[in-house]
């Protein structure tokens, strides 16, 4: 059993949803990302889905748009986020890092090399934004042979056939994209949520996680109560961005934003 | 290392995933993918629609000017001393440039689909003011998206496009160039995806895209081909087009893909020269990669973040080239090769003294690599030079060159 899948499967068991918060990996800078991550597991993170930056960012915001810079300034590499998943793993042994980013950083890097540095590292899973199933024919099985999860995404426009198809392809967990949008935006519907998620539970067992849209409390246990976790992403993002300059304050400020979310997806325990 | 091309072969490509060879594909978020297949599977229908082929054709005809004249440049020919030096004059269609040719097609296809909300990048300004006049002209809402630096360097279009009735967004983000804007508006895309039609201007992003903008734009070389067999009694024994995404050049290629003896010169943006890595050259200099949609030949660096361009021409300042390009350019049936900004310039002003055609800047590139070539073939061998637009726009930024302020 993958590390994701342990950890969703115990949270089941307890009734409880996961929390699963993004940063950009080298935002604000690439020496502090390790310590964040720390952070983010201490304020109540169960999965970290880690950023990997590039260049164009096609489907995020302007927040993780700005994020994407901050990093790439310091170059952060690919290379480098995998060593930085490396160090984290030295001391936190149990919570799973999916890595989130675009694929040509991967094909620069060369799937094969990519997949096994991620092995190496202790990466869990991989969601690579701009690649469907339909093109991840070379790509997915260099991952499944090696254990890590390929995670891809659903969204409002996928058809029946597609959620059935994708989530053949998918292992871990799916992400269903809440709003036809980029990240960031404020336009989630939680009822039009609840219903897709509630049609996509019955297409496939795998755990349903929401992303898009999530900022606060309110919104992570409203959408909580009709999946399976939820992603937290622009608002710590966000956050990161507001408090370059101190990083204890930002360490603060990250768990403030993210303990009462952990807090209102925990009472919804049944 | 040239393979010879069969009609039959390239009525195959692209394959059902969009592919051509290694090249091309649909890589977007899924939030979108929806609408590719249903935009793929529309344009297939209609392209077997003889109503909507005539529809098609009869614009081009009335609103466009077409067929544009195949012209002997008989001066630059006696002046170079080689090939006789052909020009296919896209600049002479309404708008100014070959990009109205794709706009035209891309909005049929969008009143066929209902959509009444159309969005389009643009770095020239060519491709934006080709989709406000259609736009303009069946009354539906447009929103053109333009890098910063190329709102300023292409004052000129920004300001046709605002007349037109077109909203211009000055895309702050990342180089504020073509690249970035094709971002925002895929963004916008994403996030209205159910109203909007998105006109992409060239011959990238995803399946189905590159296929519908090459057939769009194939008329330019299916016209050259009759209007050279019926003025030469015979094929061209080469065409020379400009390449940033490859719209015009494609368009002037694919009607000759199974023509072995016809040699194709897809002319990219050499900047400052290839060595000094100022460029957008990526079939001259770059490697394959994926971004906006399809994997091609890019500009990038070693971690596969992608590189910032350079180009006095806003239209070639790309880091990516249409799929199908890659692929012709790895089979070896065309060739790619580079000028830099300065043989551009000269290339500029050379046609506009000597033939009174004013060209593009983009074009421009074009212009200076067909006269090189001319001059190293024989004087029985005819060359043609797409043309694919008019230098209107250019006139500040030549002006500012030669340090006058207009």
């Amino acid at each position: 059993m993958s590390r994701i899948e342990g950890v969703l499967k115990t949270l089941k068991g307890q009734g409880r949803k996961a929390l699963i918060p993004y940063i950009t990996a080298g935002d604000p800078h690439p020496d502090v990302t390790v310590d964040l991550m720390h952070t983010l597991v201490e304020a109540g993170a169960d999965i970290i889905e880690l950023g990997v930056p590039f260049s164009d960012p096609m489907a995020d915001g302007p927040v993780i748009q700005l994020a994407c810079e901050r990093a790439l300034k310091h170059g952060t590499s690919l290379r480098q986020v995998l060593a930085m998943v490396k160090t984290f793993r030295e001391t936190d042994a149990k919570t799973p890092v999916v890595l989130m980013g675009y694929l040509n950083p991967m094909e620069a890097m060369g799937y094969e090399a990519f997949a096994d540095a991620a092995v190496d590292a202790g990466v869990d899973g991989i969601l690579t934004v701009d690649l469907p199933p339909e093109e991840a024919d070379d790509v997915a099985p260099l991952f499944t042979q090696r254990k890590l999860d390929a995670i891809f995404l659903l969204a409002p426009t996928t058809t029946d056939d597609r959620i059935r198809a994708i989530s053949e392809h998918s292992s871990g967990y799916v992400y269903y994209v809440s709003f036809k949008g980029v990240t960031g935006a404020a336009r989630i519907n939680v009822d039009e949520v609840a219903s897709k998620v509630a049609h996509i539970h019955e297409m496939t067992a795998l755990p349903v996680g929401v992303g898009f849209g999530i900022r606060d409390a309110e919104t992570a246990a409203a959408v909580g109560r009709v999946s399976d976790g939820v992603i937290v992403g622009s608002v710590l993002v966000d956050t990161i961005a507001r408090n370059q300059a101190d990083t204890a304050e930002l360490k603060r400020a990250l768990t403030d934003l993210l303990h009462p979310m952990r807090e209102a997806l925990d009472s919804l325990a049944s | 290392m040239s393979v010879k091309l069969t009609e039959e072969m390239l009525s195959a490509l692209p394959d059902a995933r969009g592919h051509f060879g290694a090249f091309g594909g649909r890589f977007v978020s899924e939030t979108l993918m929806d609408s590719l297949m249903t935009l793929e599977k529309e344009y297939l229908q209609l392209k077997q629609d003889p109503e909507f082929q005539a529809k098609f054709d009869k614009d081009l005809a009335d609103y466009v000017g077409r067929p544009s004249p195949l012209y002997f440049a008989e001066r630059l020919t006696r002046e170079t001393g080689g090939a006789q030096i052909w020009l296919k004059r896209e600049d002479l269609n309404h708008t100014g440039a070959h990009k109205v040719n794709n706009t035209i097609g891309q909005a049929l296809l969008a009143a066929f689909l209902g959509k009444k909300r159309i969005i389009a990048e643009t770095g020239a300004g060519q491709h934006g003011v080709a989709t406000a006049t259609v736009c303009a002209r069946l009354g539906l809402e447009c929103h053109v998206f333009m890098g910063a630096e190329d709102v300023q360097r292409q004052s000129l279009n920004v300001f046709r496009m605002k007349l037109l009735g077109a909203e211009v967004h000055a895309v702050q983000s990342g180089t504020r160039t073509l690249k970035d804007a094709m971002n925002e508006a895929m963004r916008d895309w994403v996030t209205n995806v159910d109203d909007t039609f998105y006109i992409i201007g060239t011959v990238a992003g995803p399946h189905p895209y590159p296929m519908l903008v090459r057939d769009f734009q194939s008329v330019i070389g299916r016209e050259l081909r009759s209007q050279a067999l019926e003025k030469t009694g015979k094929l061209p024994d080469a065409l020379v087009a400009c390449v940033g995404g490859g719209s015009n050049a494609i368009g002037m290629f694919h009607p000759f893909l199974a023509d072995e003896n016809v040699e194709l010169y897809g002319v990219e943006a050499g900047g400052l020269g290839i060595a000094t890595g100022q460029h957008a050259a990526p079939l001259c200099a770059g490697r394959p990669g994926v971004l906006h949609g399809n994997r091609t030949y890019l500009m990038e660096d070693e971690n596969g973040q992608i590189a910032g361009t350079h180009s006095v021409s806003a239209g070639l300042d790309y880091p990516g080239v249409g799929p199908e390009h890659s692929w012709l350019k790895d089979i070896g049936r065309a060739h790619y090769v580079s000028v830099t900004d300065d043989e551009a310039l000269d290339g500029f002003r050379k046609l506009t003294r000597v033939e009174g055609i004013m060209p593009a800047l983009e074009t421009a590139h074009a212009v200076a690599y067909g006269v090189k070539l001319a001059a190293e073939m024989d004087k029985d061998q005819m060359l043609v030079i797409n043309i694919s637009g008019r230098g209107d726009k250019d006139i500040h930024t030549i002006a500012n060159l030669d340090g006058i302020e207009i």
